[in-house]
């Protein structure tokens, strides 16, 4: 159940080499796709503002998804990155008074911490990350209300709203970013040691725990990578609004697993990669914007993305059926 | 294939030139909850020997090969390895140590490559803490040549077939130094060629000074390779016998090392109804062309080895498998489209893998026993607890269940007490035809005869049996009439008591040449 899987074949003539390539990222072809339909319905799709909004309602989302990639890969799931967003992004307005790097390193910290303590639970106690990281969800959000309250903090340090303003043309220097993190954790995956481990933890568990494979580490540092993004995602979303309430980022793990899952990483683990995620993030954001454009109400842009979702899964099992059967 | 290979000489050389053994292993225990898998094991293994072990199901067999590679730890005992003293924590202990374990299921990671599963666990790095994918392709390239495989280290791993994961696993193996090698059961899963490159394989190790455990069920093939044979019977060695000096019947009976009654009913006259008779039942992959019938009262066993297709055809009689061909159900037509059919019909299906597809492991025994009858202990769809307790309490009592409650978690029980409850859900649906797949697989010897005494009584209350087995004893201790398959068909009938081992033996290895499916690997 892959949409976007990177295929190694051996003997692909051109034609199979470009079928391969197809199938590989066709999530990028539906973001692809949807930038077309767009852009015919509505002249303002193309426009550089436009164009520059969509790329920052990417960013949140992208970064949740980005650190879920490995997590998922590993046979994991982490419910908890919502939470540590309105976490991370309290902490790091209510922080300021001692110093903005001081603010930034304690938000950076706790998230940290937050998927450290995940993965710890996970693999010395062998609960499901389910289990642990929906408790670990609904523990955190409840802290930061009782110790926030259910208000929203104004930031009182500029320094850290007119960076997130900054942009290069109209590319903001968070897009800027945030790519540079998804590269990052995508030559993790793909090309270290620690992320080829990962896929082996997810594909097939016993195998890698023969092959003598430190299982738990690479499984705890996933958490804690993934910890690490959302957190940045907090500091982000602060830096971006100028304020913080403990409500932000609810919601967001959900739709951060919608674009691990719509990107082609299997959900039991093996399988998968950031460039998936990646596409499946723009392809996500292109469609919210373009319905939003289209004056679409704003109720029917869940159902539309469940019913999106849904198809794109169905037809890839269809159209990996055949290669299922052989593998499988 | 067949010819015995008596290589006196080199068996003889090869023990006296390495005096001291490579491997001692010194009265090896293991308890699990409930069974006693080995109870003092002894075997010296020496460097450059193929020791095949033997032993039926349930011996010990693979707990002991468990124990070698490090994937459990042993309760009492010693084991010597190069003089000092092996008590590997982990696999990779093991392996550091040079022992490694071929397993009987593919331990690969499916969506990594050739390569990378070679060298799973130590892939080489570069400075800056990159794969290094040149030097990994290489190195496993090196590593798969001279194993004399021809695979792209590149190609992803999950796409080879079965066969060549084998060898990628083999390649594995080797890739670092080892001194022990352990196969378990390697050609279960592979056709004659393939088998033959296995051999091949295993020659060339066993030349490089290496030890080979070889585990099969196979009697040619440990006598065509092995240098000695060591014989496990519920869980203790009965015998280590030089293969030059050994025959098949000997290794047979230590095996077996009891002998079933047979019991006089096998001469009984079937003119009794038909219960069932399949003509003509295809399934693509897995059988063609089977028919037989079976009639009230009567055990019909079927043998074959493992991969046969045996449980594919008790799956499709059951609804489970789609399958083209003819079911006379009491000499009716029928069509069985899914188990609810069959259920209705009055069949019963015992499956072969009890913890997956018999029980369901976290509830207890009434639980289970309650889950194939809920409509005949509902009313108004709610369940009727007296009615259920009841049931459960005469069924338990018919088949001597022993557990601790009706409530006790059937994970926790016995082997053979598992396999009564799933013989208790199935026998409450009072069946016609009961289906019994490995019935006694992983129970030890006390349980077994207990399972023998409850088929037997079945069979006389009328029920007709299909008992599908790779034991042969227990198929012609206990079947009124036989029938043999192999690869997907039927091939040949018996009358129960008039059938020896050896009959049984050629069935399932006649025929063996012409209807390959799978194309032979060049080596």
């Amino acid at each position: 159940m892959s949409l976007a899987t990177h295929r190694l074949q051996s003997s692909a003539t051109s034609f199979d080499g470009l079928k391969t390539i197809i199938r590989g990222n066709s999530v990028w072809l539906l973001a692809i796709a949807f930038a077309i339909f767009f852009s015919l319905q509505s002249a303002f799709f193309l426009t550089p503002f436009n164009i520059s909004n969509v790329l920052t309602q990417c960013v949140f989302v992208g970064l949740l998804a980005i650190g879920m990639t490995p997590v998922v890969i590993s046979g994991n799931i982490d419910l908890s990155v919502g939470a540590v967003v309105g976490l991370t992004a309290c902490i790091v307005v209510a922080l300021q008074p001692y110093g903005l790097g001081v603010a930034v390193l304690a938000a950076l910290a706790a998230g940290l911490l937050v998927g450290l303590v995940n993965g710890l639970i996970v693999e010395k106690m062998g609960i499901s990350s389910f289990i642990v990281t929906l408790a670990m969800m609904s523990g955190i959000r409840g802290l930061t209300f009782l110790a926030i309250g259910d208000i929203s903090l104004s930031s009182t340090d500029d320094r850290l709203n007119t960076f997130a303003m900054l942009a290069i043309g109209p590319i903001s220097i968070v897009v800027v970013l945030f790519a540079a993190l998804a590269a990052i954790v995508g030559v993790v995956l793909r090309f270290t040691s620690h992320g080829r481990n990962t896929y082996a933890i997810g594909g097939n568990r016993s195998a890698a725990v023969d092959a003598g494979i430190a299982v738990s580490r690479h499984v705890i540092a996933n958490f804690a990578l993934c910890g690490l993004m959302a957190a940045t995602c907090g500091i982000a979303m602060a830096a971006n609004l100028g304020a913080a309430a403990p409500s932000f980022g609810r919601d967001y793990e959900l739709l951060a697993i919608t674009a691990v899952v719509l990107g082609g990483t299997r959900l039991q683990g093996g399988k998968g990669g950031v460039a998936g995620t990646l596409g499946a993030v723009l392809a996500l954001a292109i469609l919210r914007n373009g319905l939003n454009l289209l004056r679409v109400s704003p109720f029917y842009i869940p159902v539309v993305v469940g019913l999106v979702l849904i198809m794109a899964l169905v037809l890839d099992r269809r159209v990996n059926r055949q290669a299922m059967r052989h593998g499988e | 294939m067949l010819d015995r290979r008596v290589d006196e000489d080199r068996s003889r050389e090869c023990i006296a030139a390495a005096a001291e053994p490579l491997m001692r292993i010194r009265c090896i225990a293991k308890a699990f909850p409930g069974v006693r898998a080995l109870g003092g094991v002894n075997l010296d293994i020496f460097a450059g020997e193929v020791h095949a072990l033997c032993g039926e199901n349930g011996a010990g067999k693979s707990t002991l090969m468990k124990i070698l590679a490090g994937g459990i730890r042993p309760d009492e005992g010693e084991i010597l390895h190069s003089g000092a003293a092996y008590e590997p924590k982990n696999p990779r202990d093991a392996r550091n140590s040079g022992v490694v374990l071929i397993h009987q299921e593919m331990s690969l990671a499916p969506d990594l490559s050739v390569a990378e599963n070679i060298f799973l666990g130590s892939l080489p790095c570069k400075w800056n803490g990159m794969i290094d994918r040149r030097r990994l392709n290489d190195d496993a390239a090196r590593a798969l040549k001279a194993c004399g495989y021809d695979i792209d280290p590149a190609a992803r791993a999950g796409d080879l077939p079965i066969a060549r994961q084998q060898m990628v696993e083999i390649a594995r193996a080797t890739a670092f130094p080892c001194s022990v090698v352990i196969f378990d059961e390697p050609t279960a899963t592979l056709t004659e060629a393939e088998a033959e490159s296995l051999f091949r394989t295993i020659e060339r190790l066993r030349k490089n000074n290496v030890a080979i455990i070889y585990i099969s069920h196979k009697m040619k093939e440990i006598f065509r390779l092995s240098d000695r044979i060591s014989v496990l019977r519920d869980g203790e060695t009965q015998a280590t016998l030089r293969t030059a000096d050994a025959d098949e019947a000997q290794v047979m009976s230590l095996m077996i090392g009891r002998t079933l009654d047979r019991r006089p009913a096998s001469q009984r006259k079937f003119a009794g109804n038909q219960v069932l008779a399949v003509s003509g039942l295809s399934s693509p992959d897995a059988f063609e062309d089977v028919s037989f019938t079976i009639t009230e009262g009567e055990i019909l066993g079927l043998y074959g080895l493992v991969g046969a297709g045996r449980s594919e055809l008790a799956e499709a009689i059951f609804g489970l498998r789609q399958a083209n061909g003819a079911l006379l159900w009491q000499g009716r037509p029928v069509t069985v489209r899914r188990p609810r059919d069959a259920v209705a019909l009055g069949i019963g299906l015992v499956p072969q893998d009890r913890k997956k597809q018999g029980l369901v492991l976290g509830a207890g025994g009434r639980e289970n026993v309650i889950l194939a009858n809920l409509a005949k202990l509902s009313a108004w769809g709610l369940l009727r607890r007296a009615k259920a307790a009841a049931l459960y309490s005469e069924f338990a009592e018919r088949l001597r269940l022993r557990s601790a409650s009706p409530t006790t978690a059937v994970v926790t029980l016995s082997g053979g007490n598992q396999q009564k409850v799933v013989l208790a859900k199935w026998l409450a649906t009072d069946p016609r035809l009961l289906i019994l797949d490995e019935p006694t697989r992983g129970i030890d010897v006390g349980a077994k005869d207990e399972v023998y005494k409850i088929i037997r009584e079945l069979a006389g209350s009328g029920m007709a049996v299909l008992l599908i087995s790779s034991e042969m004893p227990e198929v012609l201790g206990l079947s009124d009439r036989i029938v043999t398959m192999h690869h997907g068909r039927l091939t040949g009938e018996f009358r129960g008591g008039e059938v020896g081992e050896e009959d049984l033996i050629r069935a399932v290895m006649s025929a063996d040449h012409d209807r390959r499916s799978k194309p032979a690997v060049a080596v």
